[in-house]
């Protein structure tokens, strides 16, 4: 896929958290837990205001996964918020994914990747893809946000109706990159 | 004080258990509950230590109506501690945890746990936000958690005191997928 040198002021207009919103209400998610990131910001206060949904900040990712697993035994449907440090976090609670069959579905924000300036979230970031085809977990990848709605309904679809694991990794390029400088 | 046997606790707890859906933690935990009985309503963990009360938590949420219990031990309740405040957020009236604590990874070779140094679990879950959360040393005790268990409003923790013996392996089946699906369809039906 070509990527764009930079946003155009339409792209950033789409509310592409809004749309990730819909599709996880359209794909029936009840339980959304979290570890927050400014990336996904908008979505956890979505999720928190949709009495539809039962939003669940977590001390840590792997919990998520754990949450997912129950929610399924109990028959409803689960979708996990992280950043991409928290990927490593998870290694062995994937281990439900992969063992069980439990359908796993993971919103992934991208820190590490172009343009960066925390070197610490690098690492981690860099080998999230990598980490998570070892563990098992399928990967999609946003990068624009006019296609937030088909890719999350597609990631919703290969968790619940394929019965698997799959993170979508939402572009570093669409969140934007932290700065670090005061806000004026 | 004589400590308790887990074995006893566990069928204690899980007699007549009616619609008593059960998260079993990795090693004797998940032993104890398959010798009281394996149940296609009880899953058992291999693996993924840590995530026993998460995916009770995932359940209780799921299935509001129904009683949930997470039986599991004090090795595999400290890897998870961090659930214990996520619990305390939802504070879920449906959702039991008890802690079958003998102060050892008792799979690994009987070492010492926190709890054998005095790390209170219970003080823990209190601390989180649970409508109730004790140690537990007596049997007369076991009579008050079972009345927890089956109606008291939760989250509710039960740190039982129980001696660190190594009763015979009654494993429940291993395969995950087996586990995960019988589970579902004696809830949920074939779907």
């Amino acid at each position: 896929m070509p990527r764009k040198t930079s946003k155009t002021r339409s792209a950033d207009a789409i509310d592409w958290p809004a749309a990730i919103h819909t599709a996880l209400k359209s794909q029936r998610v009840r339980q959304v837990s979290y570890v927050p990131d400014a990336g996904h910001k908008r979505l956890i206060e979505l999720c928190h205001a949709d009495k539809g949904m039962t939003a669940v900040p977590l001390t840590t990712e792997e919990e998520g996964v754990a949450l997912a697993a129950g929610a399924w035994l109990g028959g409803e449907r689960a979708a996990l918020l992280m950043q991409s440090s928290g990927v490593g976090n998870c290694a062995n609670a994937l281990t439900l994914a992969a063992t069980c069959g439990f359908p796993l579905l993971m919103l992934v924000t991208m820190r590490g990747e172009t343009g960066e300036r925390n070197p610490w979230q690098v690492p981690m970031g860099q080998a999230t893809p990598e980490a998570l085809r070892l563990a098992g977990v399928r990967t999609l990848r946003l990068e624009r946000a006019e296609e937030a709605s088909a890719v999350a309904n597609t990631a919703a679809r290969i968790a619940f109706e394929e019965q698997s694991a799959v993170a979508l990794l939402i572009s570093q390029q669409l969140i934007g990159v932290k700065s670090f400088e005061e806000k004026r | 004080m004589k400590a308790l046997n887990r074995r006893e606790v566990v069928a204690a707890l899980l007699e007549r258990r009616d619609g008593l859906l059960v998260v079993a933690g990795l090693g004797a935990p998940a032993w104890d509950c398959t010798a009281a009985g394996d149940h296609p309503l009880t899953f058992p963990l291999w693996g993924a230590m840590g995530s026993a009360c998460m995916i009770g938590l995932g359940l209780a949420l799921a299935q509001p109506e129904r009683r949930v219990l997470v039986v599991t031990g004090d090795g595999e309740m400290l890897m998870g501690l961090g659930s214990l405040a996520t619990i305390g957020v939802l504070r879920p009236g449906n959702l039991s945890i008890v802690v079958l604590d003998n102060e050892r990874y008792g799979e690994t070779g009987m070492q010492k746990t926190h709890t054998a140094y005095g790390v209170d679990l219970a003080a823990v879950a209190r601390a989180c936000r649970f409508a109730d959360a004790r140690i537990i040393r007596t049997k007369a005790g076991i009579v008050a958690v079972r009345s927890g268990i089956y109606r008291a409003r939760g989250p509710l923790l039960f740190q039982i005191k129980v001696r660190p013996d190594a009763p015979a392996l009654v494993l429940p089946p291993r395969d995950g997928a087996h586990l995960k699906q019988r589970f579902r369809e004696a809830l949920l039906g074939t779907q």
